[in-house]
């Protein structure tokens, strides 16, 4: 699968299918600090991602106060 | 084959997982969540009336168009205020979905320009006075929020703080044991002399839950982070508050809330104490503990300076 993560930009190439939490388990990327999406749509942390899927992993933390 | 999570409501197919409330939740029933939230920190901290004129300071971030949705969907009237803070193609960036949202949906949207009114701009403001951008950001903000409510004639402002942001607040003030902010740090501040009512509806509200809401809401929204922002003590608070929650999920909700509900009532005294300092700047009239407030000398100094481009800044970050 094709993922996008983001600050910085990039594309990485995953093989084989995942769920979600372990595909951020496997990129050390903590669940609370971030978002799955696919085709506009969010994942649940136990939804299946497909070999062929395009998904971006969405940070959410603003660094302000 | 796998048969995904359920919504707890209404048992069909989820689209996020909430551990902190151990359930999962369809579209649907996840912005009911959400709502539910917001109107419960509303009515608890009685923080709007259906007849205030509300002003929501809007960055083009997720949580300033979430709370300014949330609020109109709850059928609040309110104006938005974007303050262009002039940090290179991130201000660029995020002003441009600031006033997408306005635009699309006929809201009223006051535009302030830090370098096209006030001659200066974060970058430089930061090198000239050698404070951490962040500050200088933050002070310029909150004085121009203020000023913007005060003069418009709104009765309160909003702004989109999130839970995660309260908690990292709290527990960078708590390890400093900085006993003044503690007392500040409240989702409702009152309306006094030069000072607009303040408020945070997005308070019971994690930043992944506003982030959600804007995705199943369809808010177009600046994802990426302030450039001046990377490293900074207030992410790495969150950081450490993201690794506790991930092993006890619920801590960053019970931290903060039980913040509110248990010790801040033992600091009100503070609070009395530091707002009977304050007197009027000698500049702009605002309400300041010295003679000239610090908006005013660090509009002052940065305003005298050569603009310095943002790149100058971050060079070696990351």
């Amino acid at each position: 699968m094709r993922v996008l993560l983001r600050n910085p930009t990039r594309e990485i190439e995953i093989d084989g299918r995942r769920r979600v939490h372990a595909l951020l388990a496997e990129l050390a990327l903590n669940r609370e600090s971030h978002l799955v999406i696919r085709n506009g749509t969010l994942v649940p942390g136990d939804g299946e991602l497909g070999a062929d899927d395009v998904i971006e992993i969405r940070p959410v933390i603003s660094g302000g106060t | 084959m796998h048969v995904g999570s359920k919504c707890r409501t209404c048992r069909r197919p989820a689209i996020i997982d909430l551990p902190r409330h151990n359930a999962n939740f369809c579209a649907e029933h996840f912005l009911e969540l959400c709502r539910r939230q917001v109107v419960k920190a509303i009515e608890h901290f009685q923080m709007l009336t259906p007849d205030d004129r509300i002003l929501v300071a809007v960055s083009g971030g997720k949580d300033s168009l979430a709370v300014w949705d949330l609020l109109l969907e709850l059928g609040y009237r309110a104006d938005g205020l974007y303050v262009g803070l002039g940090i290179g193609e991130y201000s660029d960036v995020s002003g441009a979905h600031a006033k997408a949202f306005a635009a699309q949906r006929g809201l009223k949207l006051i535009e302030i320009s830090l370098r096209g009114d006030y001659g200066y701009d974060i970058p430089t403001a930061a090198s000239a006075t050698r404070r951490v951008p962040c500050s200088a950001c933050g002070l310029s903000k909150r004085h121009l929020f203020d000023k913007a409510a005060i003069d418009g004639g709104y009765t309160v402002l909003v702004t989109g703080h999130n839970l995660d942001d309260e908690a990292a607040v709290l527990l960078g003030n708590t390890m400093r044991w900085e006993i003044g902010y503690l007392a500040r740090q409240l989702p409702v501040l009152a309306a006094r002399d030069g000072f607009p009512k303040k408020v945070k509806p997005l308070c019971r509200l994690t930043e992944r839950e506003t982030a959600a809401w804007c995705v199943v809401r369809g808010i177009d929204y600046l994802v990426d982070e302030c450039p001046m922002a990377i490293g900074n003590k207030h992410l790495g608070y969150k950081a450490t508050l993201n690794a506790m929650e991930a092993d006890s999920p619920g801590s960053k909700a019970a931290f903060y809330l039980n913040f509110l509900e248990r010790m801040a009532p033992l600091l009100a005294d503070h609070l009395t104490t530091e707002r009977d300092a304050l007197v009027a700047c000698a500049t702009c009239g605002a309400p300041t503990s010295g003679e000239v407030c610090a908006f005013c000398r660090l509009q002052a100094t940065a305003s005298e300076h050569r603009p310095v481009p943002v790149e100058m800044m971050t060079r070696g970050r990351r």
